[in-house]
Protein backbone atom coordinates (compact mmCIF):
# COMPACT_ATOMS: atom_id res chain seq x y z
CA UNK A 1 0.00 0.00 0.00
CA UNK A 2 1.29 3.41 -0.85
CA UNK A 3 -0.80 6.26 0.53
CA UNK A 4 1.93 8.68 -0.56
CA UNK A 5 1.20 8.08 -4.21
CA UNK A 6 -2.44 8.98 -3.69
CA UNK A 7 -1.41 12.13 -1.96
CA UNK A 8 1.07 13.18 -4.59
CA UNK A 9 0.49 16.77 -5.59
CA UNK A 10 -0.15 17.43 -9.26
CA UNK A 11 1.84 20.01 -11.22
CA UNK A 12 -1.30 22.08 -11.45
CA UNK A 13 -1.48 22.20 -7.66
CA UNK A 14 2.24 22.82 -7.39
CA UNK A 15 2.16 26.06 -9.36
CA UNK A 16 -0.42 27.43 -6.92
CA UNK A 17 1.84 26.74 -3.95
CA UNK A 18 5.11 28.20 -5.14
CA UNK A 19 4.85 31.48 -3.22
CA UNK A 20 3.71 29.74 -0.05
CA UNK A 21 6.76 27.53 -0.41
CA UNK A 22 9.18 30.35 -1.18
CA UNK A 23 7.77 32.42 1.68
CA UNK A 24 8.19 29.53 4.08
CA UNK A 25 4.45 29.36 4.72
CA UNK A 26 3.87 25.64 4.13
CA UNK A 27 3.63 23.57 7.28
CA UNK A 28 5.95 20.57 7.55
CA UNK A 29 3.71 17.87 6.00
CA UNK A 30 2.77 20.16 3.09
CA UNK A 31 6.34 21.17 2.54
CA UNK A 32 7.33 17.52 2.44
CA UNK A 33 4.68 16.80 -0.15
CA UNK A 34 5.81 19.80 -2.14
CA UNK A 35 9.43 18.69 -2.06
CA UNK A 36 8.48 15.14 -2.84
CA UNK A 37 6.91 16.36 -6.07
CA UNK A 38 9.90 18.56 -6.86
CA UNK A 39 12.19 15.56 -6.49
CA UNK A 40 10.22 13.73 -9.12
CA UNK A 41 9.31 16.49 -11.56
CA UNK A 42 11.90 18.36 -13.63
CA UNK A 43 9.26 20.65 -15.15
CA UNK A 44 8.14 21.93 -11.74
CA UNK A 45 11.75 22.25 -10.62
CA UNK A 46 12.32 24.47 -13.64
CA UNK A 47 9.09 26.38 -13.03
CA UNK A 48 10.06 27.17 -9.43
CA UNK A 49 13.55 28.17 -10.54
CA UNK A 50 12.07 30.53 -13.12
CA UNK A 51 9.82 32.06 -10.47
CA UNK A 52 12.85 32.56 -8.23
CA UNK A 53 14.85 34.14 -11.02
CA UNK A 54 11.98 36.41 -11.99
CA UNK A 55 11.55 37.60 -8.40
CA UNK A 56 15.29 38.22 -8.10
CA UNK A 57 15.33 40.11 -11.39
CA UNK A 58 12.49 42.35 -10.19
CA UNK A 59 14.57 43.20 -7.14
CA UNK A 60 17.46 44.25 -9.37
CA UNK A 61 15.49 46.84 -11.32
CA UNK A 62 16.82 50.19 -10.11
CA UNK A 63 14.39 52.50 -8.36
CA UNK A 64 13.49 55.76 -9.99
CA UNK A 65 15.52 58.85 -9.33
CA UNK A 66 14.25 62.17 -8.06
CA UNK A 67 15.36 65.03 -10.28
CA UNK A 68 17.40 67.85 -8.76
CA UNK A 69 14.67 70.23 -9.81
CA UNK A 70 11.98 68.25 -8.04
CA UNK A 71 14.16 68.10 -4.95
CA UNK A 72 14.64 71.88 -4.98
CA UNK A 73 10.89 72.43 -5.27
CA UNK A 74 10.23 70.06 -2.41
CA UNK A 75 12.77 71.84 -0.23
CA UNK A 76 11.02 75.12 -1.00
CA UNK A 77 7.75 73.53 0.04
CA UNK A 78 9.39 72.38 3.26
CA UNK A 79 10.64 75.90 4.01
CA UNK A 80 7.16 77.29 3.41
CA UNK A 81 5.70 74.66 5.64
CA UNK A 82 8.09 75.26 8.51
CA UNK A 83 7.80 79.05 8.27
CA UNK A 84 3.98 78.97 8.54
CA UNK A 85 4.00 76.93 11.70
CA UNK A 86 6.63 78.67 13.82
CA UNK B 1 -5.92 57.95 28.04
CA UNK B 2 -5.80 54.87 30.31
CA UNK B 3 -2.37 53.56 31.06
CA UNK B 4 -2.71 50.27 29.19
CA UNK B 5 -3.85 52.12 26.10
CA UNK B 6 -0.82 54.38 26.31
CA UNK B 7 1.45 51.39 26.80
CA UNK B 8 -0.12 49.58 23.86
CA UNK B 9 0.40 52.53 21.57
CA UNK B 10 3.91 52.90 22.82
CA UNK B 11 4.64 49.26 22.04
CA UNK B 12 3.14 49.53 18.58
CA UNK B 13 5.04 52.72 17.94
CA UNK B 14 8.37 51.21 18.79
CA UNK B 15 7.53 48.11 16.76
CA UNK B 16 6.58 50.00 13.62
CA UNK B 17 8.82 53.04 13.79
CA UNK B 18 12.43 52.51 14.77
CA UNK B 19 14.34 55.12 16.77
CA UNK B 20 15.84 56.55 13.61
CA UNK B 21 12.33 57.48 12.48
CA UNK B 22 11.56 59.16 15.78
CA UNK B 23 14.72 61.25 15.67
CA UNK B 24 14.14 62.26 12.09
CA UNK B 25 10.57 63.22 12.95
CA UNK B 26 11.73 65.46 15.78
CA UNK B 27 14.15 67.24 13.51
CA UNK B 28 11.55 67.61 10.77
CA UNK B 29 9.08 69.10 13.19
CA UNK B 30 11.72 71.62 14.21
CA UNK B 31 12.05 72.66 10.58
CA UNK B 32 15.48 71.10 10.03
CA UNK B 33 16.12 71.26 6.28
CA UNK B 34 18.87 68.67 6.38
CA UNK B 35 16.41 66.27 7.95
CA UNK B 36 13.98 66.85 5.11
CA UNK B 37 16.78 66.38 2.58
CA UNK B 38 17.62 63.07 4.25
CA UNK B 39 13.99 62.03 4.12
CA UNK B 40 13.84 62.87 0.41
CA UNK B 41 16.98 60.89 -0.32
CA UNK B 42 15.74 57.90 1.65
CA UNK B 43 12.14 57.83 0.53
CA UNK B 44 12.17 59.72 -2.76
CA UNK B 45 13.36 56.98 -5.13
CA UNK B 46 11.02 54.31 -3.80
CA UNK B 47 8.11 56.73 -3.79
CA UNK B 48 8.70 57.64 -7.42
CA UNK B 49 8.85 53.97 -8.44
CA UNK B 50 5.74 53.16 -6.44
CA UNK B 51 3.74 55.96 -8.00
CA UNK B 52 5.09 55.36 -11.51
CA UNK B 53 3.63 51.86 -11.38
CA UNK B 54 0.15 53.27 -10.84
CA UNK B 55 -0.19 56.28 -13.11
CA UNK B 56 0.16 56.64 -16.88
CA UNK B 57 3.15 58.94 -17.21
CA UNK B 58 6.19 60.31 -15.48
CA UNK B 59 4.68 63.78 -15.53
CA UNK B 60 1.61 62.64 -13.64
CA UNK B 61 3.80 60.62 -11.29
CA UNK B 62 5.82 63.71 -10.40
CA UNK B 63 2.63 65.60 -9.61
CA UNK B 64 1.35 62.77 -7.43
CA UNK B 65 4.69 62.58 -5.64
CA UNK B 66 4.63 66.35 -5.01
CA UNK B 67 1.05 66.05 -3.67
CA UNK B 68 2.18 63.22 -1.46
CA UNK B 69 4.99 65.24 0.07
CA UNK B 70 2.58 68.10 0.67
CA UNK B 71 0.26 65.73 2.50
CA UNK B 72 3.19 64.30 4.44
CA UNK B 73 4.20 67.76 5.63
CA UNK B 74 0.64 68.65 6.55
CA UNK B 75 0.22 65.41 8.44
CA UNK B 76 3.60 65.40 10.15
CA UNK B 77 2.37 66.82 13.43
CA UNK B 78 -0.45 64.33 13.61
CA UNK B 79 1.64 61.30 12.65
CA UNK B 80 1.80 59.11 15.75
CA UNK B 81 4.53 56.74 14.65
CA UNK B 82 2.27 53.71 14.90
CA UNK B 83 3.63 52.47 11.60
CA UNK B 84 7.02 53.28 10.15
CA UNK B 85 7.47 56.57 8.35
CA UNK B 86 7.95 54.74 5.08
CA UNK B 87 4.74 52.74 5.49
CA UNK B 88 2.80 55.88 6.29
CA UNK B 89 4.21 57.76 3.29
CA UNK B 90 3.49 54.78 1.01
CA UNK B 91 -0.16 54.62 2.05
CA UNK B 92 -0.60 58.33 1.41
CA UNK B 93 1.03 57.97 -2.02
CA UNK B 94 -1.08 54.96 -2.93
CA UNK B 95 -4.28 56.74 -2.00
CA UNK B 96 -3.34 59.65 -4.20
CA UNK B 97 -2.18 57.41 -7.03
CA UNK B 98 -5.43 55.42 -6.92
CA UNK B 99 -7.56 58.54 -7.17
CA UNK B 100 -5.36 59.99 -9.86
CA UNK B 101 -5.14 56.72 -11.76
CA UNK B 102 -8.92 56.58 -11.97
CA UNK B 103 -9.22 60.15 -13.11
CA UNK B 104 -6.57 59.64 -15.81
CA UNK B 105 -8.35 56.56 -17.11
CA UNK B 106 -5.45 54.41 -16.03
CA UNK B 107 -7.93 51.56 -15.68
CA UNK B 108 -7.05 50.29 -19.10
CA UNK B 109 -8.86 48.54 -21.99
CA UNK B 110 -9.63 45.13 -20.60
CA UNK B 111 -11.61 46.41 -17.67
CA UNK B 112 -13.96 43.46 -17.82
CA UNK B 113 -11.30 40.82 -18.03
CA UNK B 114 -9.38 42.67 -15.40
CA UNK B 115 -12.28 42.70 -12.97
CA UNK B 116 -12.57 38.95 -13.30
CA UNK B 117 -9.00 38.57 -12.13
CA UNK B 118 -9.42 41.17 -9.42
CA UNK B 119 -8.30 40.31 -5.91
CA UNK B 120 -6.46 37.18 -6.84
CA UNK B 121 -9.04 35.27 -8.84
CA UNK B 122 -8.04 32.85 -11.56
CA UNK B 123 -5.38 30.16 -11.70
CA UNK B 124 -1.65 30.93 -11.55
CA UNK B 125 -1.00 29.11 -14.82
CA UNK B 126 -3.23 28.62 -17.86
CA UNK B 127 -5.14 25.36 -17.12
CA UNK B 128 -4.65 24.24 -20.73
CA UNK B 129 -1.03 23.66 -19.98
CA UNK B 130 -1.91 20.69 -17.78
CA UNK B 131 -3.20 17.27 -18.77
CA UNK B 132 -6.91 16.77 -18.49
CA UNK B 133 -8.68 13.96 -16.68
CA UNK B 134 -8.11 11.60 -19.59
CA UNK B 135 -4.42 12.37 -19.74
CA UNK B 136 -1.76 9.90 -18.83
CA UNK B 137 -1.10 11.83 -15.65
CA UNK B 138 -4.02 14.17 -14.99
CA UNK B 139 -2.98 17.51 -13.54
CA UNK B 140 0.63 17.13 -14.60
CA UNK B 141 2.20 19.35 -17.21
CA UNK B 142 1.04 18.91 -20.81
CA UNK B 143 3.18 21.75 -22.09
CA UNK B 144 5.86 22.17 -19.47
CA UNK B 145 8.00 25.28 -19.10
CA UNK B 146 11.08 25.40 -21.30
CA UNK B 147 14.46 26.49 -19.97
CA UNK B 148 15.36 30.08 -20.82
CA UNK B 149 18.62 30.70 -22.60
CA UNK B 150 21.15 32.54 -20.46
CA UNK B 151 18.43 33.52 -18.02
CA UNK B 152 20.64 35.65 -15.76
CA UNK B 153 21.79 37.82 -18.63
CA UNK B 154 18.39 38.02 -20.33
CA UNK B 155 16.53 38.85 -17.14
CA UNK B 156 18.82 41.80 -16.46
CA UNK B 157 18.44 43.20 -19.98
CA UNK B 158 16.60 46.49 -20.37
CA UNK B 159 14.02 44.96 -22.76
CA UNK B 160 13.14 42.19 -20.34
CA UNK B 161 12.86 44.70 -17.54
CA UNK B 162 10.37 46.63 -19.65
CA UNK B 163 8.40 43.45 -20.22
CA UNK B 164 8.27 42.81 -16.47
CA UNK B 165 7.32 46.37 -15.58
CA UNK B 166 4.63 46.37 -18.24
CA UNK B 167 3.26 43.10 -16.93
CA UNK B 168 3.08 44.61 -13.45
CA UNK B 169 1.33 47.72 -14.71
CA UNK B 170 -1.28 45.51 -16.39
CA UNK B 171 -2.12 43.72 -13.15
CA UNK B 172 -5.28 44.46 -11.17
CA UNK B 173 -4.55 47.27 -8.69
CA UNK B 174 -4.16 45.23 -5.50
CA UNK B 175 -1.83 42.72 -7.12
CA UNK B 176 0.14 45.56 -8.65
CA UNK B 177 0.52 47.29 -5.29
CA UNK B 178 1.65 44.15 -3.50
CA UNK B 179 4.24 43.04 -6.05
CA UNK B 180 5.60 46.57 -6.40
CA UNK B 181 6.22 46.86 -2.69
CA UNK B 182 7.38 43.29 -2.11
CA UNK B 183 9.45 42.43 -5.15
CA UNK B 184 10.36 45.72 -6.83
CA UNK B 185 11.02 47.62 -3.62
CA UNK B 186 11.95 44.70 -1.40
CA UNK B 187 9.61 45.38 1.53
CA UNK B 188 8.90 42.68 4.10
CA UNK B 189 5.47 41.14 4.07
CA UNK B 190 4.33 42.57 7.42
CA UNK B 191 5.19 46.06 6.28
CA UNK B 192 3.23 45.57 3.08
CA UNK B 193 0.23 44.20 5.00
CA UNK B 194 0.41 47.29 7.14
CA UNK B 195 0.63 49.77 4.29
CA UNK B 196 -2.13 48.12 2.27
CA UNK B 197 -4.26 46.96 5.19
CA UNK B 198 -4.19 43.32 4.12
CA UNK B 199 -3.98 40.08 6.06
CA UNK B 200 -0.80 38.08 5.55
CA UNK B 201 -2.66 35.33 3.69
CA UNK B 202 -4.44 37.76 1.43
CA UNK B 203 -1.19 39.51 0.69
CA UNK B 204 0.45 36.21 -0.25
CA UNK B 205 -2.40 35.23 -2.57
CA UNK B 206 -2.19 38.57 -4.38
CA UNK B 207 1.59 38.34 -4.54
CA UNK B 208 1.44 34.85 -5.95
CA UNK B 209 -1.01 35.79 -8.71
CA UNK B 210 1.11 38.77 -9.57
CA UNK B 211 4.38 36.82 -9.66
CA UNK B 212 2.83 34.06 -11.73
CA UNK B 213 1.70 36.56 -14.33
CA UNK B 214 5.03 38.33 -14.46
CA UNK B 215 6.80 35.00 -14.93
CA UNK B 216 4.35 34.16 -17.70
CA UNK B 217 5.07 37.48 -19.41
CA UNK B 218 8.80 36.79 -19.24
CA UNK B 219 8.21 33.31 -20.57
CA UNK B 220 6.20 34.61 -23.47
CA UNK B 221 8.90 37.14 -24.25
CA UNK B 222 11.87 34.79 -23.93
CA UNK B 223 10.29 31.69 -25.41
CA UNK B 224 7.89 32.59 -28.20
CA UNK B 225 8.97 29.53 -30.17
CA UNK B 226 8.19 27.15 -27.35
CA UNK B 227 4.66 28.55 -27.31
CA UNK B 228 4.17 27.93 -31.01
CA UNK B 229 5.68 24.48 -30.86
CA UNK B 230 3.21 23.41 -28.19
CA UNK B 231 0.20 24.32 -30.30
ZN1 LIG C 1 5.32 18.85 -11.57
Amino acid sequence: MSPRTNQMLTCREMVELVSDYLEGRLDDPDRERFEEHVAECDACTLYIEQMRMTIAALGHIPTETVSAEAERELLDAFRDWSSTRS
Amino acid sequence: MPEEEAARREAQGSGGAPDADAQLLDRLRQGDEDAFRELLREQGPFLMRLVMMHVPSRGVAEEVVADTWEAVLNGLDRFEGRSSLRTWIASIALNKARTRGKREGRIVPFALLRRRYEEGGGPAVDPDRFQGRRGERPGWWASPPVAWEEPERQLEAAETRDVMLRAIRDLPPRQREVITLRDLLGWESDEVCNALDLTETNQRVLLHRARSKVRAAVEEYLEPKAEEASR
